[in-house]
């Protein structure tokens, strides 16, 4: 049954499966063992990365097509429940409409994008990509009064969502819209999560892996390559859109920093890698780590540099205030160390 | 020859500024192994993947059964009934070898009669059906990589070098395959070095050097006469 559920796609490995069921019950039981409001933004924007970074995942690691444009459907999918919401006021069906036509936008523009793109070689769509999502994210940013310019837009979600919708107490939890809202997110991440892993395990996944690896012998096969490269960025485009309304549901914000910015592009990138590419569950974990690391780095080192305050040195280089150069560090031995990501490691059993 | 299954006329082909192909003419008849022999770096791989679309011919046709097939792209050519087996095999190394043969049966689930002789052909590839199929030897990618265009009935066949590099027992093991695929009136367009193996093969032959086709006649014909071969490819297939 379970492995059912993960499409027949086995974790292979014993520390893997470990870290996946941690990861599951940690976020599936967040609100009751972390509570608090920062605890559970961070479960909320690990489920929401997990999704985006797998969706990436099945462009990059699945296809082989590098793309920078990715959280630009991430923000349209963001943008549309921003704009529907406030247009047609706080309501299910705002949110609806606005998911619905956020990840519709996204798939029109990854097709649009791809058909045009897709026949030349990786380097040149990567780099239309670039141009592409470089010129949204100026568009956004002039187009102020519609977008809220640098500023985002702030709105109302059904107030089911909202912490002021109380509906009672469990185990010294209140329950109320919030962990409504939170369980939403979750639950809609983990059925998308699903989907994708369904869909890489099926006869259209394989197809894309024999692409990634050889599109001449694929095409030779019989299998329209450029049709299969554009179905791909379509249906990846589409999950990172509503990646980007489930953030948008949540935050109940939307502006560039939280998911137009090129920064979040790049930490997409990172979480791909370092989880590992071409393996689905190198999303949960790289999202899972590079979450945490960016949200308790600090305060760990903080305590750390308290822990050590005698010693020389120490104190100093782990001062809470160096916490990014520590991240990079992180990063680049992570990546020296686990080429094929963590996950791609630990299932070549070394 | 009466309705041949593959047509060339006046193929050319450049690749970069390279002119490899300058007018390569010649027939496929339905139904026969036809061996392309030649030297190295004549034209034959190109040939082949100027047949299958994975290279653009600049001028000439190509006549597949019949229809003028130069516009269309790899896949519907393969589509249309081209298997192509590469000089490099091309198998899909991170995919297991199921995969590499679901993949290759692109008209739906493999047939289950076809895959059971596929397994009396190429008994490993049932042993390692499981298996990546990159952890297999050379000659056991070699079976997978001719497994997969025969998985489903083809009406032409492009193998490109089958024997190249193998050991004598699994060069046997390709030509049993070759013969059964023959018997059952396959259309074969063959590229060999291995003369033995030509011989044993091949109905037809269509010899070329210098992006030209020299010679085109019998196999009877070129086996028999050394002189000829001598001629055509500086070697005797007595050789092999």
């Amino acid at each position: 049954m379970g492995l059912r559920l993960l499409s027949g796609d086995a974790p292979r490995s014993g520390i893997l499966s470990l870290l996946l069921i941690v990861v599951f019950l940690g976020l599936a039981l967040a609100p009751f063992l972390f509570p608090g409001v920062r605890a559970l933004h961070t479960a909320a924007t690990i489920c929401v990365f997990i999704l985006l970074v797998a969706s990436y995942d099945l462009l990059l690691g699945y296809s082989g097509i590098v793309s920078f444009a990715h959280t630009m459907f991430f923000g349209l999918g963001a943008c549309g429940v921003a704009l529907a919401s406030i247009h047609m006021g706080r309501g299910w069906d705002a949110l609806l409409v606005g998911t619905l036509s956020g990840a519709l936008a996204a798939t029109v523009l990854a097709y649009v994008i791809g058909l045009f793109s897709l026949r030349v070689r990786a380097i040149f769509f990567a780099m239309i990509t670039l141009a592409v999502a470089s010129a949204v994210a100026v568009l956004v940013s002039q187009l102020f009064q519609l977008t809220g310019g640098e500023d985002g837009l702030t709105y109302q979600i059904p107030r089911e969502l909202t912490p002021a919708f109380r509906f009672g107490e469990v185990f010294g939890t209140n329950l109320n819209g919030r962990l409504l809202n939170y369980y939403l997110v979750f639950f809609a991440c983990l059925a998308l999560f699903l989907l994708l892993l369904r869909l890489v395990n099926s006869p259209f996944g394989r197809v894309l892996q024999s692409i990634r690896e050889n599109d001449f012998r694929a095409e030779a096969i019989g299998y329209r390559v450029v049709h299969y490269r554009t179905a791909a960025t379509c249906m990846s485009a589409a999950i990172a859109a509503l990646a980007g309304s489930l953030y948008a549901i949540w935050l109940r914000y939307v502006g560039p920093d939280t998911t137009l910015s090129f920064e979040i592009m790049i930490d997409v990138l990172l979480m791909v890698v370092i989880g590992g590419m071409g393996t689905m569950y190198g999303a949960v974990i790289g999202a899972t780590i590079f979450v945490l690391a960016q949200n308790y780095l600090q305060n760990l080192m903080g305590v750390a540099a308290e822990a050590t305050a005698n010693l020389p040195l120490i104190p100093d280089l782990i001062d809470p205030n160096r916490w990014l150069m520590w991240l990079g560090i992180l990063f680049v031995l992570s990546v020296y160390f686990f080429p094929s990501g963590i996950v791609g490691r630990l299932r070549a059993g070394r | 020859m009466s309705d041949p299954i593959l047509t060339l006329d006046a193929i050319a082909t450049d690749i970069a500024q390279y002119h490899i192909l300058k007018g390569v003419g010649f027939q496929v008849p339905r139904g026969q192994v036809t061996m392309l022999l030649g030297r190295n770096g004549v034209g034959k791989t190109t040939t082949m993947r100027t047949i299958m679309g994975l290279l653009r011919n600049k001028s000439g046709q190509i006549r597949f059964d019949g229809q003028e097939i130069g516009a269309l792209p790899a896949s519907a050519r393969a589509r249309a009934g081209i298997g192509y087996v590469p000089e490099d095999m091309g198998i899909f190394t991170d995919l297991t070898v199921e995969e590499n043969m679901h993949l290759a049966a692109v008209s739906g689930a493999p047939d289950q009669a076809r895959l059971d002789w596929l397994f009396s052909v190429f008994p490993p590839l049932k042993t390692f059906w499981r298996t990546s199929a990159g952890n297999l030897s050379g000659g056991q990618k070699q079976m997978l990589s001719i497994a997969r265009a025969m998985i489903e009935e083809r009406r032409l066949y492009l193998i490109d070098e089958p024997t190249k590099g193998l050991a004598p027992a699994i060069v046997a093991t390709m030509v049993g395959a070759l013969r059964d695929l023959k018997r059952q009136g396959a259309s074969i367009l063959l590229v060999e070095q291995n003369f033995a193996v030509a011989r044993a093969l091949g109905d037809k032959v269509v010899v070329m050097d210098d992006g030209h086709v020299t010679w085109e006649g019998d196999m009877g014909e070129l086996a028999t006469d050394t002189g000829l071969q001598e001629r055509l490819m500086g070697l005797s297939m007595e050789a092999g």
